[in-house]
């Protein structure tokens, strides 16, 4: 199954990516390949099989804590590497114009 | 043979032992170290970052405690490192990553603050693949890292520094971690011990996350008691990681000596198939005689899966991964590249900070999950994932534990399947079902490929939170055909 370039463009845009021609040409190529192989899975009948959506057994983990008040990270060692900041805020490009 | 290189050829246990007996001090273990590190990580590659004055000062503390009887493990003083993907207060963390160049995590992961808290000396942070994105080490975007046994050839990923490291005796343990053999692969193409624990076993929290359904972390050493030392310091419960298991931890070393005697040894028929190569499968086949010999049982069993573990993990993981390297922004912490609006500051930050793996999986990951595919891709390989561990159920019906190769080959050299990714992701044909199936697994190395001279890896493969056995077993093989010698590095 080929990926066109223009999907590779548009799954580049979901993620957040922004590709080089030619890194949009190899991916193309790439994931291709790597689409080709996955799709052995089509194969397998799994029809009546429960998808495994933790790793862990149910019983393993204990109760969830309770929902209480604790101290979290203080704001400015939070803040401290910050790209950009504004008194204890993240500061970001402009988002509209 | 100078007096640092004996230090340095100890192991953990004899290292530690050496501070309890006061005939050695962690000063002169960690200096030994340090300078093994300078004369040997040229070549190697192993570590990203060495933190001589923080260890120095850790060692002189722990010379004190010892000096008042008041050792806190048999870790105290003992000098040790840990892959770069665990956060350290204070010590820049990376990942592997251009992304996390520079940053200095605000707190300790769960495991390095255990391993302090036993005494260990932390001399600094190992390198590894991007994001634990790889088999070879090559995807680190910092420096390359070889195996010490042949400097041509990957030490493999993607805890390559982790390995790299104790088989180049730099320190006496470290720790990676393994989404789909990043412990165990690169623990057998070093020669060394690696443990995958059972999901759940080790902690998470600190551990900057590839795939959180499969990421574990967990311990490589010289010896398998050593590894037995260092899950038990590492191992247990922890509130501030809601996937950590509650149950109690047991004591690894008790039936460590209990021999092969009466273990059922299952051997999987598919892992013996097509593309093993001869020298790595008649290693493994001499271990598995020698368990025989020592009055273990060998079990034909079958994983019928194993060859859609690949298919499944390359959509779970990059899947997983997408959705958890979303968080590089540029808002926060780590890299930001300047643009005008905010989209293009995300794009171009991106783009400029990560590497060609971690982007081709993110583009994987979030195709698999975009509209129109999520049940043809992921939740398929989600239930393909059930069927991997049902595999796994029926043959623990029949034996106590599984064996065969780690790998297909020993490790292959540098550059030999960089512009091939799906070549790549085939390294990891049998760690990977492990994996998937959340259990715990162990490589402990079973000789030395004849043609090549390298080492090959025998993978130990246990039920849920049976790691004992595995060590068991994996220490009643040791015994029987010794460790191997120390890799000459070049000509160092």
């Amino acid at each position: 199954m080929a990926l066109s370039l223009e999907e590779v463009r548009r799954i580049a845009g979901l993620a957040r990516l922004r590709l080089s021609a030619e890194e949009e040409r190899t991916f193309a190529e790439q994931l291709s390949a790597i689409l080709d192989h996955v799709r052995q899975l089509e194969e397998l009948d799994v029809s009546g099989v429960e998808p495994m959506t933790h790793a862990l057994a149910a019983g393993e983990v204990p109760a969830l804590r309770p929902d209480a008040n604790r101290p979290g990270l203080p704001a400015e060692e939070a803040l401290a590497q910050a790209p950009a900041r504004e008194g204890t805020c993240f500061k970001v490009p402009r988002i509209i114009e | 043979m100078s007096g640092g290189e004996e230090l340095t050829a100890l192991s953990l246990r004899e290292a530690g032992a050496g501070i309890a007996a006061r005939a050695l001090s962690s000063r002169d273990l960690v200096e030994a170290a340090l300078a093994r590190i300078a004369a040997t990580d040229a070549k190697v590659g192993a570590f990203l970052e060495v933190g001589a004055e923080r260890a120095r000062a850790a060692a002189a503390q722990a010379d004190q405690r010892a000096a008042k009887g008041e050792r806190r493990s048999e870790l105290d003083g003992v000098p040790l490192a840990v892959k770069d993907l665990f956060a350290t207060k204070g010590v820049p963390t990376t990942a592997g990553s251009r992304i996390l160049e520079g940053w200095r995590p605000p707190y300790d992961a769960t495991v390095v603050e255990r391993l302090e808290a036993a005494g260990a000396v932390l001399v600094g942070k190992l390198n590894m693949d991007e994001f634990a994105m790889g088999s070879s080490n090559e995807n680190s975007a910092y420096r390359p890292c070889s195996n010490p046994w042949d400097l041509s050839r990957t030490p493999g990923g993607s805890s390559g520094g982790s390995a790299a490291a104790v088989a180049a005796r730099q320190v006496h343990g470290t720790l990676g971690t393994d989404t789909g053999g990043s412990i165990r692969l690169p623990a057998a193409f070093c020669g060394v011990v690696g443990l995958k624990p059972t999901y759940g076993r080790v902690s998470r929290y600190g551990v900057v996350a590839f795939a959180s359904s499969l990421d574990q972390v967990g311990p490589l050493a010289r010896t398998v008691e050593d590894t037995a030392l260092l899950l038990g310091r590492i191992a247990g419960h922890d509130p501030r990681d809601m996937t950590s298991s509650a149950r109690p931890v047991d004591d690894y070393l008790a039936r460590l000596e209990q021999g092969a005697s009466g273990l059922r040894i299952g051997v999987p028929r598919e892992w013996f198939q097509g593309g093993v190569d001869a020298g790595v499968e008649k290693s493994v086949r001499a271990a598995l005689a020698s368990y025989e010999k020592l009055g273990a049982k060998l079990v034909e069993i079958s994983l019928p899966h194993t060859k859609y573990g690949i298919a499944a993990y390359y959509l779970i993981a990059p899947a997983e991964a997408s959705s958890n390297l979303a968080r590089y922004d540029g808002v926060r912490f780590g890299l930001r590249a300047e643009a005008k609006g905010l989209k293009e500051m995300y794009a171009e930050t991106r783009e400029r900070g990560f590497g060609a793996e971690p982007k081709r999986r993110i583009m994987l990951g979030t195709y698999a999950l975009s509209a129109g595919y999520y049940d043809a891709y992921y939740l398929r390989a989600q239930k393909v994932r059930t069927l991997v561990r049902r595999d796994f159920d029926a043959a623990f019906e029949k034996c106590d534990v599984v064996a065969g190769p780690v790998a297909p080959t020993v490790a292959f050299p540098l550059g030999a399947r960089t512009q091939d990714p799906l070549q790549m992701y085939l390294a990891d044909v049998f760690t990977i079902t492990c994996n998937l199936a959340a259990l715990p697994g162990l490589s402990v190395p079973c000789g030395l490929e004849a043609t090549s001279g390298m080492p090959v890896g025998l993978q130990l493969v246990g039920r849920p939170f049976d790691e004992a056995t595995l060590l068991r077993a994996a220490r009643a093989l040791e015994r029987e055909i010794g460790t191997l010698p120390a890799p000459a590095i070049g000509s160092v």
